[in-house]
């Protein structure tokens, strides 16, 4: 009699780590599939000890012992075969294998099984097996991943089969602003933080990005965004130390960046939502991420979405030589724009022109208009860290129908733009906020990916950054603030 | 030893994807980084044992001898025997495997070489990415394209 042979597979979209946590359990089938009632392993063996017998009942009643053959944590390989069963099914071997994708943290599943049956049999029970038990078990356990495995079935089993670890407090270090003032008001305290929450991961952090939004926070001009006593800054870079209920993308030890609305990266450990995070793939150092994740998604919505850079457009680019100008300036420049720069040196404009910035205007007092249109006749967009005393020189700079996009007020806060201003040279004014372009986490990661390509791609030249030992935070934010710096500077925790 | 592995979900059935792929000589039609390429003594294409020369587009030639091909399997195994990437031993797999659930392929793509210790990390960017990985990519746009 000739064997029936059953395959089937899927793609399960979560890493493969996660998926193969679940199926090397040999007993875990009954808090995943539907049409497993109740399972557990004959006397007492653990679940992955090669030759252990589960012992189970369907949902309608049938009952079945399962024996594993094998079971390969390096070729994610899983083999069993029924021992006894009140279904009819005679020699039936079965193989789960797992395979990672790697162009996208997903796992291809391939489920395959030969058995024979009674005569007249056959189609049935190549039915039950291929539909009833693996393309229901496919999107049983895509379910269960979602829902996360506190939640779905696990009331079927008590959890005290398995000894859950109490997740507890981790010290930190963290750096604290009691006062609204100068860097010194960065001062190092220690810290507990919490296990994770819903949708959580926790993070021991390798590498802190650090912006001049940190500067503005611990100035106190948007103290709705830092209140006293808070942690300033915006991204990080680092391990996933553990993660919370319903988590179901990332595992501990995976390798993360982040950028978030709320400030509190300044700091050795940290719980951020899953949401804000990148999974990091090799050839992207955590001090390059950390540098460069909230800069380059910066230069990413500034140019593709807001300016709408393209061949010949004419770019205005202050503090060119600085984080996000000289990302800016390469990644324009690869696009085909006409390419200007403002920076404050003759040091700073070499590293400018390194980064692709055609025309470096070397300015210590803000006058750059004059130099901008005698190079192209005005600038069809500018990217704007400068804010209040290069007011009137963006103005001038401007090309007609031009859009100044102010990202930044390095010299002070803008005094309010009158809309009669504008209609003068018929210019648009944009104020953007680099979290409402990164609103949802597939845009996040999209985005993410596109800097990551761009530096794989010698597009961005590899970041150059000044490193400090993050209790030095306020040295850090001095040398930021004195316009010497050049680069990004990055916070390691100790 | 150094191992390469690279892998992609493909939007067309196995047996589209094989149809674009099986062909020894056929590597110029599919995938970017190859200008030309033509199989050694005007032998037959999936004839195993066969030499294919070809060069990449910045002008590197690369001759690769068939190992194994089944039309069974969607499996082609080939060693490289001459090329400007400086590596020993080298043999790769390209594998497809169908999805049931939806007309998709899973592709793998693998390799195994020997190479100096400082250029591990390089070569096995430039191949998994550079070569597998563009080439999944290049088929993937084929197959959306042609819908």
């Amino acid at each position: 009699m000739a064997l029936q042979k059953v395959v089937r597979s899927t793609v399960i979209d979560a890493p493969i780590e996660r998926v193969w946590a679940v199926l090397r359990d040999f007993n875990s089938h009954d808090r995943w599939h539907e049409v497993v009632d109740h399972s557990e392993i004959e006397d007492g063996k653990p679940s992955d000890r090669v030759g252990c017998v589960r012992n189970f009942t369907l949902q309608d009643g049938n009952h079945i012992r399962e024996m594993l053959l094998s079971l390969s944590d390096k070729d994610y390989v899983s083999t069993y075969t029924i021992i006894e069963a009140t279904v009819p099914l005679q020699r039936y071997v079965a193989t789960i294998t797992l395979k990672p994708v790697t162009d996208g943290q997903r796992t291809f599943w391939h489920w395959a099984s030969s058995f024979a049956t009674p005569p007249g049999m056959e189609a049935d029970l190549r039915n039950m097996v291929a539909q009833g038990v693996y393309e229901a078990g496919f999107a049983n356990l895509k379910r269960h991943l979602q829902l996360g495995s506190n939640a779905g079935r696990s009331h079927l089993r008590p959890t005290s089969t398995k000894p859950v670890l109490q997740a507890s407090p981790v010290v930190a270090q963290t750096i604290k602003v009691r006062e609204y003032g100068d860097a010194v008001q960065l001062r190092a305290e220690s810290s507990e933080v919490p296990p994770p929450g819903v949708g959580e991961v926790r993070i021991r952090q390798t590498a802190i990005g650090v912006n001049y939004l940190d500067i503005y926070l611990r100035k106190g001009w948007i103290p709705e965004l830092l209140p006293l006593p808070g942690t300033p800054g915006m991204e990080a870079a680092g391990e996933v130390i553990d993660v919370g209920p319903d988590v179901t993308s990332l595992l501990p030890g995976d390798r993360v960046a982040y950028m978030g609305p709320a400030p509190g990266s300044y700091t050795s450990v940290r719980n951020v939502p899953v949401a804000w995070t990148v999974r990091l793939g090799a050839g992207i150092d955590d001090g390059t991420a950390a540098a460069s994740l909230l800069k380059g998604i910066t230069a990413d919505y500034l140019l593709r979405d807001l300016g709408r850079v393209k061949a010949g457009t004419r770019l205005l680019v202050h503090a060119a030589a600085g984080g996000v100008g000289t990302l800016v300036c390469a990644w324009a420049r690869n696009m085909g724009a006409l390419v200007m720069g403002t920076v404050s040196s003759e040091a700073k404009a070499r590293i400018a022109r390194d980064n692709g910035c055609q025309h470096v205007i070397v300015t210590s007092d803000y006058t750059f208009s004059a130099a901008v249109h005698h190079i192209s006749q005005g600038a069809d967009v500018i990217i704007d860290g400068l804010g209040d005393a290069a007011r009137e020189e963006n103005f001038a700079a401007l090309a007609p129908c031009g859009h100044w996009i102010s990202l930044g007020q390095a010299s002070g806060p803008l005094q309010p733009i009158s809309p009669d201003w504008l209609v003068g040279k018929s210019v648009s004014f944009s104020r953007p906020v680099a979290f409402a372009y990164v609103a949802t986490h597939a845009v996040l990661n999209q985005r993410a990916e596109r800097v990551w390509q761009a530096f794989r791609d010698g597009i961005l030249l590899p970041v150059q950054t000044e490193q400090f030992a993050l209790k030095e935070a306020a040295t850090a934010h001095a040398r930021l603030e004195s316009r010497q710096s050049t680069g990004s500077l990055v916070l390691l925790p100790g | 030893m150094i191992q390469v592995y690279t892998s992609s979900v493909i939007d067309a059935s196995a047996d589209a994807v094989w149809a674009k792929i099986r062909d020894f000589n056929a590597l110029p039609q599919w995938h970017p980084a190859i200008a030309d390429s033509r199989i050694e003594n005007n032998q037959a294409s999936d004839r195993v044992g066969c030499i294919r020369y070809f060069h990449l587009r910045d002008g590197g030639l690369i001759r690769e001898r068939l190992l194994a091909l089944s039309d069974y399997d969607f499996t082609c195994t080939y060693s490289i025997l001459e090329s400007p990437m400086g590596v020993d031993n080298y043999v790769a797999t390209i594998k497809l495997t169908p999805i049931t659930d939806g007309g998709r392929c899973f592709a793998e793509w693998s390799a195994e070489f020997d190479c100096p210790p400082q250029r591990e990390a390089e070569l096995s960017n430039s191949i998994g990415q550079g070569v597998f990985q563009a080439g999944f990519d290049a088929l993937k746009r084929h197959f959306s394209t042609r819908r």
